[in-house]
């Protein structure tokens, strides 16, 4: 009786075509705008920033770069890990060349760069679709960690290839680098975070949008009504990667604090944020945050469980961690294969009729 | 969601055990690509500790726990281990992972929390000046580069000029480490360097030794890892490399690494910071606190296997370094600044050596502010197919200072500046 529109009238186009359209939605995600900004930073401790909020917002960029690429303009990328290396060699070489710059113009910048390489691989995807532009983007993913490896200038010629983040600051508070604290951390990912989306709810429901997705939809259809499949295309890639790239920049720098490209961006990156956004659902913002939700949170949680509470010893409890996650995933696929996303909104539609079912 | 973060909170207060002790956590990898080497490591880290808690009663009256968390080799995963562990305020860390090394080295600085990298990790923490609370004796990397270039000399009768030798290394930061002292090594003795990378986890590596098989070397260096140590040896036993001109790094010298390759792998080398098998007396108290008691850690299997012995050893100059904190702070319950004291003031000889039932095990360690890395003496070990056993056959060599001294003076210096540390120690 309390999830419902009766009552809430829209009296003009600009209401009727808001993200929440239900009252007590846009209460719910104020609400969560409120915890998030208002009460998370003061209690948030370091274990909770690092392990867990962290790399959630983090990976919930980079499933929203994956998610416009893939779920909204239909073009499947198996580079996400290489793109995000982008990101973070741009943010490490841009921070130690410049130390003066605001941390926060590096990552924006690591963001463009980022959206620069993505456009050039994005480049085959005007003649090839499907598994032979995923094969493409691997292409990509192995070509960048492979050049990051190789040419000593991009890791300011270390001896051990690895790059560090030197401590920067936003508003005299540091946000990478060892005194780094907490909320700072938080914050940082948070204001990336939201913005993002934000921008990202607004690009895919704008023209743009629609042409991604009649691009994804059908793409010769979307050329006869006039769609140019360059640009809608090479736009996908540009805005794809630049989330990508922040989120790499993010990771590198806020999150690990130093990386080694084979190991921090591997081919593994590229799955984790793929599967993300298989989970979490193809095409929807929500979908995004709900997949990285579900695989940063769940494997923490396991084995805080498993180890922390039930006293097994942590190479079981590994094991039987990647099971479960492993049957978790096959589960959703078989039970609901348009991920999380959709069943929250069936669930909102059930809640909507209800108690009336038919 | 609520109800996932409510277990979660709880699971984790439930987690932390009694202050009083003495916590050493064990950051372990059972699983993942390179389990094979990270399970005997663990289990004799564990089981050491075990036998001293079991036979002493802990240390100077504590007992010492050892949670242990599963990095699986992975950064993302250590530093959600260093999170978790740092809430139950340990002594002193061992990641095992020169990856995981370079992401704690930061914080735990700040957060001033001792570093105990045997063997592994920045070589350059080896300057206590500027690393204030990192620690890697007995040996490090460039220490292992130089050891392997000495016995390469005496092999050769002192004269390396025209000779090649090639690096197989794994492509990442552990690998690369010696390069650069070898590059300066080739200088100083006149030998042709070759750099063969093999990108992780290293059983793709088949191009790298028709490489080998095209350029014929004179030695081939190796430093791998896990998975990447079976397939080089077997890889080399295929091309026909003549086993004993085959020299790993003390991670590419375990059982597991020339077992797969049967009686191919007879004659390789590898270097070793410790002695091996179980013919020690330490191994008859082991015997009858820790195995016969069923309290061995793992599946109790490991016992006497290289890294089972480098497990057990470096739990064994943690646990001096815990006793010579207690003594200089004058209780047992120490602290981690008083830990880092107690490692600065670390003096282990010869015959604390053969009190504590390892007799010529390992190198005297004597280390001081300067220096944390000891004097990094390592010697030669060689397998044997038909006895399916390792035996030195060098006594302890000595690195060539001249070389490693301003090549860390440099590293240290770079990252004093990166990092704007103030260097101590005057």
């Amino acid at each position: 009786m309390i999830y419902r529109e009766a009552g809430d009238f829209k009296t003009s186009y600009r209401d009727d075509s808001q993200t929440f359209p239900i009252r007590l939605d846009r209460w719910g995600y104020y609400a969560i705008l409120a915890v998030a900004f208002g009460i998370i930073p003061f209690v948030i401790n370091d274990y909770w920033a690092n392990a867990v909020m962290v790399p959630f917002l983090i990976y919930a960029i980079a499933a929203l770069g994956l998610n416009i690429l893939t779920g909204y303009a239909g073009q499947v990328s198996l580079g996400t890990g290489g793109f995000m290396a982008v990101g973070a060699y741009a943010v490490y070489k841009l921070m130690t060349s410049f130390p003066d710059v605001n941390i926060v113009i590096h990552i924006l910048l690591a963001g463009g760069i980022t959206a620069a390489v993505g456009v050039l691989f994005g480049l085959p995807s005007l003649r090839i679709k499907g598994f032979y532009l995923a094969v493409a983007t691997l292409a990509a993913q192995f070509f960048l960690v492979w050049l990051f490896n190789k040419v000593p200038w991009f890791y300011n010629y270390s001896a051990s290839g690895q790059i560090t983040a030197p401590t920067r600051t936003v508003f005299d508070q540091a946000v990478t680098g060892p005194a780094a604290s907490a909320p700072a951390k938080y914050l940082i990912c948070l204001v990336f975070a939201f913005v993002l989306a934000w921008v990202a709810r607004n690009l895919t429901r704008g023209s743009l949008g629609r042409k991604w997705m009649a691009i994804r939809d059908m793409d010769i259809a979307a050329e006869i009504i006039g769609v140019n499949p360059l640009r809608a295309k090479l736009s996908a890639f540009a805005v794809s990667s630049f989330f990508v790239g922040v989120a790499g920049a993010l990771l590198f720098a806020v999150y690990l604090g130093a990386a080694e490209v084979g190991e921090a961006f591997g081919i593994n990156k590229s799955f984790l944020v793929l599967f993300m956004i298989i989970i979490g659902g193809l095409g929807s913002i929500f979908g995004s945050f709900a997949g990285a939700a579900f695989m940063v949170l769940m494997p923490v949680l396991l084995k805080n469980f498993l180890v922390g509470s039930m006293g097994w010893p942590t190479d079981l409890a590994a094991h039987i961690e990647l099971m479960i996650v492993g049957a978790l995933i096959v589960t959703f696929l078989i039970v609901e294969p348009h991920g999380l996303a959709r069943l929250w909104r069936l669930a909102k539609d059930k809640l909507r009729l209800w108690p009336f079912p038919h | 969601m609520k109800l996932t973060l409510a277990a979660l909170a709880t699971t984790m207060m439930v987690a932390s055990p009694a202050l009083a002790d003495l916590i050493v956590p064990n950051m372990s990898y059972r699983t993942g690509p390179y389990a094979a080497n990270g399970i005997p490591y663990a289990d004799g880290f564990a089981d050491y500790f075990t036998l001293l808690n079991e036979r002493d009663g802990g240390i100077g009256g504590q007992l010492v726990q050892v949670p242990e968390c599963e990095t699986a080799y992975n950064t993302e995963k250590g530093v959600e281990c260093y999170e978790s562990l740092r809430g139950q305020s340990p002594l002193v860390l061992n990641p095992l992972s020169t990856g995981i090394t370079y992401q704690l080295i930061p914080r735990i600085t700040q957060d001033g929390i001792p570093l105990y990298t045997p063997g592994y990790g920045r070589t350059s923490a080896k300057n206590g000046a500027v690393f204030e609370w990192v620690f890697n004796a007995p040996a490090n990397y460039w220490d292992g580069a130089s050891v392997a270039v000495k016995h390469i000399l005496d092999q050769e009768g002192g004269d390396l000029s025209g000779k090649k030798i090639a690096l197989v290394y794994h492509n990442s930061a552990y690998g690369k480490e010696p390069i650069r002292t070898l590059e300066e090594l080739s200088q100083k003795h006149g030998f042709e360097l070759s750099l063969l990378p093999v990108d992780a986890p290293g059983q793709e590596q088949k191009s790298q030794w028709l490489q080998i098989r095209r350029d014929r070397p004179d030695y081939v260096i190796m430093y791998a890892w896990g998975v990447m140590n079976q397939v080089a040896i077997q890889e080399a036993v295929n091309i026909r490399f003549p086993m004993d001109k085959f020299i790993g790094i003390w991670w590419s010298g375990s059982e597991n690494d020339v077992r797969a390759a049967g009686a191919g792998a007879d004659g390789y080398k590898a270097l070793t910071f410790h002695g091996v098998g179980r013919d020690y007396p330490l191994y008859d108290d082991l015997q009858q606190y820790v195995y016969d008691a069923g309290k061995a850690a793992g599946a109790g299997d490991q016992a006497g296997s290289v890294l089972y012995s480098r497990g057990a050893y470096s739990a064994l100059v943690i646990a001096e370094a815990i006793a010579k904190a207690q003594e200089l702070a004058g209780t047992s319950e120490i602290t981690p600044a008083q830990m880092r004291d107690g490692f600065e003031a670390l003096e282990i000889t010869a015959e604390r050596m053969a009190e504590l039932g390892l007799p010529d095990f390992g190198a005297p360690i004597a280390l001081s502010c300067e220096n944390h890395g000891g004097d990094g003496l390592a010697r030669v070990q060689q397998w044997s197919a038909s006895e399916a056993s390792w035996s030195l056959i060098t006594d302890f060599i000595e690195p060539d200072a001249e070389i490693l001294d301003p090549l860390i003076a440099e590293d240290s210096a770079n990252y004093a500046a990166e990092a704007g540390i103030q260097t101590r120690c005057e």
